[in-house]
């Protein structure tokens, strides 16, 4: 009889020994604005736990680590950001973080990495400035803003080595401007004549003004825009007027999809994404593009957008920077992220190793959606980076 | 040169419906010295009506017809309920029981239609005249401004109710005295107000996209082209509205479009220190 329970003993601190986990937190907004896109990030997060603990865990070291999340709702609030990190460092010993939705809680979040030297992979957070301090723990999968519409304006140069003359137009909001801001100099360097840099209010439904602007300016192309509702009814009144527009790139409004809902007036407008389900990456590691789309399918019942690809992209980058580094060590995994140079699913991903600007995203790179008529009906198509692209863009629009 | 034409041409028509809006509120305030905070909610509560008739498959136009009848109905209502047994006292109560059916509308619009915006998504055709363009839809909605402020005029002038309005806008006792039944005069009044609002808003929907929230920058502008046209004038705020289009449009050439707010409201500032009966005198 003693004999058995010695063996059961025996059995058990086997087991777990053999089930190592490796613990990472963050929090979620589970409520207040940030609500939808937040807890979309997660599903990308939990479906890549799933993923990886159906195999058995990350491959360490010869050791296997399942992965155990650990996250509080943040409420979209900073000051419980803050409370919330410290908590999941010192109290429930997290390895690592991943950060919470927007550039806002990513950047009190990040402070509290920082302090206690915990290696956080930041999605959802295309801001610039948190990368601007010399953080030495936060890695930055987004494309950054100021590189939002440079790719845009690549891709302009491409499709006509000819046109010179450009407008940037742009909603007077923080995050808009500072993209329209290094749009221009890009366009500049590269040889553009930016013929029009003007901001719009935020409420803005009128935009005669501005498109009388434009027309006076003789701008052939225009990129800008802000969020949706002034996107959409810029791209509207744009083709109302008539406005003879080469390219037109707008933020945020042309990448959802009721953006079609504007029917003539949707077509041939481009727009910047994170990512998009139907990208054609060639990845070194982690599912395709189409494998993680069909798993996301399969456990939401809906096409993952770009939030969920961003969730399921920062846990694949914890679990590669284990794998190579070896260990669970802190200081050997922030090694082997600023060593990184591969590309998934999501894109091609390297981090700045400059202290200046440590941790943020050099490799990826936005991919550009057009509107385009496929059978007389609206469809969203990729036409860049060349290497994504699933049809060629449509040039000129008018 | 074309631009300053171009600009000049799009102010004068948006300028129009401006006004229609401001005669609504202007109207009210003429009549019963209740300034109807209520009334930028009243015009979105207009765009979604048309958004409404037009879900229901009638045209925009022909939808403008049921709208003006259910915002005469609305208006009569909303006074009876919430402006009638307040009317003779101190106007801070007629402006906080306005503005909390302005928040009951929004409250209610809110939960049905949330605030994310909603497009009236028809025909439009575009014309190019001598290198200007100009769409039919703000064409018609200037001519539709301009033909419902003619009806007002022809109703206030021509038929014995208007003229029953006239006369209790001018002095409410005087005209009870003569016979004229005061209430049902506010009412009828209180009802066109809110009318003209509602066409007002279901024009700017045939235009631009809208939410339940859009009517407060609409609001302001009306209360500045009343106030340019001078307080309780119909046609002092069907011309305010005017300029205000027109400054509107015309300084957009040469400054950035974010400053067209500081200057309106510069102007608004001048014209209430300088002219504080407004451009056209206040109330006749």
């Amino acid at each position: 009889m003693k004999k058995g329970w010695l063996l059961l003993l025996l059995v058990g601190i086997l087991g777990i020994a053999q089930a190592q986990t490796v613990k990472i937190g963050l929090t979620v907004s589970k409520t207040g604005k940030y609500n939808v896109e937040s807890v979309n990030q997660l599903n990308g997060i939990k479906l890549w736990q799933q993923w990886i603990n159906g195999q058995g865990g990350i491959p360490v070291g010869g050791k296997k680590y399942k992965v155990e999340l650990k996250y509080y709702d943040d409420e979209s609030k900073a000051e419980r950001v803050q409370q919330l990190y410290s908590r999941l460092i010192s109290q429930d010993k997290v390895d690592f973080l991943i950060s919470p939705y927007s550039s806002g809680l990513t950047a009190k979040a990040a402070i509290i990495s920082e302090q206690y030297g915990k290696v956080m992979v930041a999605t959802g957070a295309a801001s610039d400035s948190i990368f601007k301090l010399g953080y030495e723990n936060v890695y930055q999968i987004y494309t950054p803003a100021s590189r939002y519409l440079t790719s845009t304006v690549d891709m302009l140069k491409a499709a006509d080595p000819s046109l010179k003359k450009i407008a940037v137009v742009y909603e007077d909001s923080k995050f808009a401007k500072a993209v329209a801001t290094s749009a221009r100099e890009y366009a500049k360097k590269i040889g553009f004549d930016v013929v029009l840099f003007e901001g719009y209010p935020k409420s803005t439904t009128d935009f005669g003004p501005i498109i009388n602007k434009i027309k006076a300016s003789g701008a052939e192309a225009l990129v800008g825009g802000g969020h949706y509702a002034d996107g959409a009814t810029f791209a509207r009144q744009l083709f109302e007027q008539k406005v003879p527009l080469k390219m037109i790139a707008l933020l945020v409004a042309p990448a959802s999809d009721e953006f079609a809902e504007l029917g003539d007036a949707a077509y041939g407008v481009v727009a910047p994404s994170q990512w998009e389900p139907l990208v054609k990456y060639q990845q070194n590691c982690g599912p395709s593009p189409a494998q993680f789309t069909e798993m996301y399918k399969k456990a939401y019942g809906k096409v993952p957008a770009y939030r969920a690809a961003g969730g399921f992209a920062a846990g694949l980058i914890l679990q590669k920077a284990m794998m190579d580094a070896g260990s669970i060590d802190s200081a050997k995994v922030r090694a082997a992220l600023d060593k990184m140079d591969l590309t998934i699913f999501f894109g091609k991903i390297k981090f700045s190793t400059d202290p200046k600007s440590h941790g943020l995203q050099l490799g990826h790179e936005m991919v550009q959606i057009q509107w385009q008529k496929k059978d007389g009906k609206l469809v969203k198509e990729i036409v860049w980076p060349t290497n994504a692209k699933t049809s060629d863009l449509i040039y000129p629009i008018r | 040169m074309l631009q300053i034409f171009s600009s000049v041409m799009d102010g004068l028509l948006i300028g129009l419906v401006y006004g229609l809006a401001a005669i609504g509120l202007t109207l009210i305030f003429g009549v019963m010295d209740v300034v109807n905070l209520a009334h930028g909610s009243i015009i979105a509560l207009g765009m979604f009506f048309l958004y409404l008739f037009f879900g229901a498959g009638l045209h925009p136009y022909l939808s403008l017809v049921p709208v003006a009848i259910l915002g005469f109905f609305f208006g009569v209502i909303v006074y009876l309920i919430a402006v009638k047994r307040i009317i003779s006292g101190p106007p801070l109560m007629s402006l906080l029981s306005t503005f909390s059916v302005s928040m009951i509308i929004i409250g209610i619009g809110t939960a049905l239609w949330s605030t994310s915006p909603y497009n009236i998504n028809f025909k439009v055709e575009t014309y190019n005249i001598l290198g200007y363009t100009v769409t039919s839809a703000r064409l018609i909605a200037a001519v539709a401004a301009v033909l419902v402020t003619f009806g007002l005029y022809f109703f206030l002038y021509r038929t014995v109710l208007g003229k029953a309005v006239r006369a209790v806008a001018n002095n409410r006792e005087a005209a009870e005295l003569m016979g004229i039944p005061s209430q049902q005069i506010l009412a009828i009044s209180f009802g066109i107000g809110t009318m003209l609002a509602m066409l007002s808003g279901a024009l700017i929907a045939t235009l631009f996209p809208f939410t339940i929230l859009s009517g407060g920058v609409y609001e302001l502008k009306s209360f500045v082209a009343s106030v340019l046209g001078g307080l309780g004038n119909p046609t002092g705020a069907l011309l305010g509205g005017i300029i205000l289009g027109l400054i509107e449009g015309s300084v957009a050439p040469f400054i950035q479009i974010s400053w067209t707010n500081v200057i309106e409201f510069v102007i608004f500032v001048l014209i209430l220190l300088f002219f504080p009966t407004g451009l056209f005198g206040g109330r006749k």
